[in-house]
């Protein structure tokens, strides 16, 4: 789906959103009321310039509309990769843009980002995955990296990931594996406006997706884990 | 990945103190988790390597490695990532030690 | 002088920490190993690559982590990666003194996908979380296996980054970027180059790292009590970001049209830049310190 076709269904009530260099900025109408939103299209890679646009409009954000809601809008296949950006040091642009996004929950705006196309690992971990709640839609895809290069790396056969990567819930990169695990609060199948309205108004501050994962059962370690390190008990997996 | 176990009767030698781990699992390497437990005098070794097919070869190693030092109510646990023999043998007698301070 | 380097991540602990301080949570004892590699045939370890707890550094209570480069190339699963997470939270809940984590890092454990991804961004919050909390963060980047990925991101999510010359601390390997787009584009067995670009004093130089030490573990330790008595408001403020936005916009501007780090370094005004990879830490910080880019606490 092209980003303005999905602005027309989230936004039924309007919106100023533009597109420069693959970067999506602006505001849009839910419920009445004015979102900022910020995003990326055409599977654009996400390097500095990208990165410190988005950290901008976050910022901008948050020193001129106190509150205001944020919805992140993602499709991207990823960061950049070039030795220009890690010369740079593009982990800590993102790690800026993670920050302010960050940040702009703290300080109490709802921040939600909805994967409408594509998110790759780095692309992903610094905007849809620390904002207060992420979502996707059915036909989405979220992986950590593309096959060939996994198989590279990992010395696994790219005929083994194929063939994990087609239902194996840890490799598939369906946005349903990632509902499971906790790493999305949910998919949008239809009305987005109303998904939206609500995601708004179901916002939390906490970061709940160890629990959804072990809810849900796509995650069953995590937060067992996570809680015997807290407290200084035993593993008890559900 | 293959699993393997080892049991050795009678053994002299108690440990005390809190579990001790060393090395590390990667490729040659291997990590050996060595405790105290209650087995009748025994010492049990659980091994999980992937290497695969040298059932023989760590029979012998074992072997060799309770006779170096007949431990009493002591569980090893390894994970193996393809290590020679010498590196296991290193890397036993570097848990014991761990925990014992002592030589063979 | 006691390479850092060349320790494991377990005996990294002792070596920093107070003596005899550190107790470990959910020790490899208890067995508690990563769930998802027996379908790749890959070996696991008890630890699952890190050691977390609490220890005490010049008699403060602090968190740590240390993280077993030589296992899976420290890159985070699920249990991994819950185990950072137990441990914020943990300092949170104890008020701690200081968070220190000894990163040795991939990022994502390409081995568990999804999982990796999710639990590197959970890691990341629960800094931020911490740092919210009042309670420093130190990175440490000094192993062989250098900071990338997720865990690259999460560094410089830390108050101070504290590195090594060995140390590399980046987002994408050269191979990636290597396969990706060629070697005219990154040239990964240029090892020179690869440091020139992502290694210890090119960071400090740019303003990543605030701390370059030898690769010695007590000028690492040094270097991790003086950090966390350095900070006195842990946690980020917008003013600290919009600070953090100029510099970022600064250093983009500024290197436009460079491509070699020597370039940057020499446009930075440090004098006979080919020199510095030649430089040990002290020489180097003399002969360079002065010209670092302004960096962010």
């Amino acid at each position: 789906m092209n980003w303005q076709t999905l602005a027309t269904q989230l936004f039924p009530g309007g919106h100023a959103i533009v597109e420069r260099d693959n970067f999506l900025s602006g505001t849009a109408q839910v419920d009445g009321k004015t979102v900022a939103i910020i995003g990326t299209t055409e599977h654009v890679p996400i390097g500095i310039e990208i990165a410190l646009a988005q950290a901008q409009a976050i910022l901008k954000s948050v020193q001129e509309h106190p509150g205001r809601p944020i919805v992140i809008l993602v499709d991207t296949q990823g960061q950049r990769l070039r030795h220009h950006d890690e010369m740079l040091g593009i982990n800590s642009y993102m790690a800026h843009l993670g920050k302010c996004v960050d940040l702009a929950r703290r300080k109490g705006h709802a921040v939600i980002g909805l994967v409408y196309d594509q998110a790759l690992s780095g692309g992903f971990i610094t905007s849809g995955l620390i904002a207060s709640a992420c979502y996707a839609l059915p036909a989405a895809t979220i992986r950590v990296m593309g096959l060939p290069a996994m198989a590279r790396i990992t010395k696994v056969p790219e005929e083994r990931l194929t063939e994990l990567a087609r239902d194996n819930p840890v490799f598939a990169p369906g946005p349903e594996n990632y509902l499971r695990m906790g790493g999305l609060h949910g998919i949008w199948e239809s009305d987005l406006a109303n998904e939206l309205a609500r995601a708004l108004a179901d916002c939390g501050t906490d970061d709940v997706r160890m629990t959804l994962g072990q809810e849900r059962g796509g995650r069953l370690l995590a937060q067992p884990v996570a809680q015997a390190v807290r407290t200084g008990g035993h593993v008890r997996p559900t | 990945m293959e699993t393997l176990h080892y049991r050795f009767e009678q053994g002299t030698r108690p440990l005390g103190g809190m579990p001790q781990l060393v090395g590390v699992v990667g490729s040659g390497n291997l990590e050996v988790l060595i405790e105290a437990a209650p087995l009748q005098g025994a010492c049990e070794i659980d091994i999980r390597t992937a290497a695969v097919g040298f059932g023989a070869t760590w029979q012998a190693v074992m072997a060799d490695f309770h006779a170096r030092w007949r431990l009493a109510d002591a569980r090893i646990s390894i994970n193996d990532m393809g290590a020679t023999p010498a590196v296991v043998s290193l890397r036993l007698d570097q848990a014991v030690e761990s925990l014992t301070g002592g030589t063979p | 002088m006691s390479s850092y380097l060349e320790l494991t991540a377990r005996q990294r602990i002792p070596a920093i920490f107070d003596a005899g301080s550190f107790e470990e949570f959910l020790p490899p004892s208890e067995r508690v190993a990563s769930p998802h590699l027996a379908q790749l045939d890959a070996p696991v370890s008890f630890d699952d690559g890190v050691v977390v707890g609490r220890g005490r550094l010049g008699g403060h209570v602090v968190f740590g982590a240390a993280q077993e480069g030589g296992f899976m190339g420290g890159a985070v699963g699920e249990v991994h990666g819950a185990k950072l997470v137990g441990m914020l939270r943990r300092a949170i809940d104890e008020k701690a003194h200081a968070v220190l984590l000894l990163l040795e890092s991939g990022g994502v454990r390409l081995h568990e996908a999804n999982a990796g991804l999710i639990a590197v961004s959970e890691v990341m919050r629960a800094m931020l979380d911490a740092r919210a909390a009042g309670i420093p963060v130190v990175a440490v980047v000094g192993g062989s296996n250098g900071c990338f990925g997720g865990m690259g991101i999460s560094a410089r999510c830390a108050n101070v980054v504290i590195m090594s010359e060995e140390g590399r601390l980046a987002m994408s390997g050269p191979e990636v970027i290597e396969t990706a787009n060629g070697v005219e584009e990154f040239d990964s067995r240029d090892r020179a180059l690869v440091w020139r670009t992502t290694g210890g004093k090119h960071r400090y130089l740019m303003g990543d790292c605030q701390m370059l030490v030898a690769d010695d573990t007590a000028a690492f330790r040094a270097a991790a009590l003086e950090a966390i008595g350095s900070i006195g408001n842990a946690s980020l403020t917008l003013e600290d970001l919009l600070a953090e936005q100029a510099m970022l916009s600064r250093r983009l501007a500024d290197t436009e049209g460079l491509a070699e780090p020597m370039d940057v370094w020499r446009k930075l005004g440090v004098p006979d830049p080919a020199s510095v990879p030649m430089l040990d830490a002290d020489a180097f910080l003399e002969l360079a310190a002065p010209y670092r880019a302004g960096g962010q606490r």
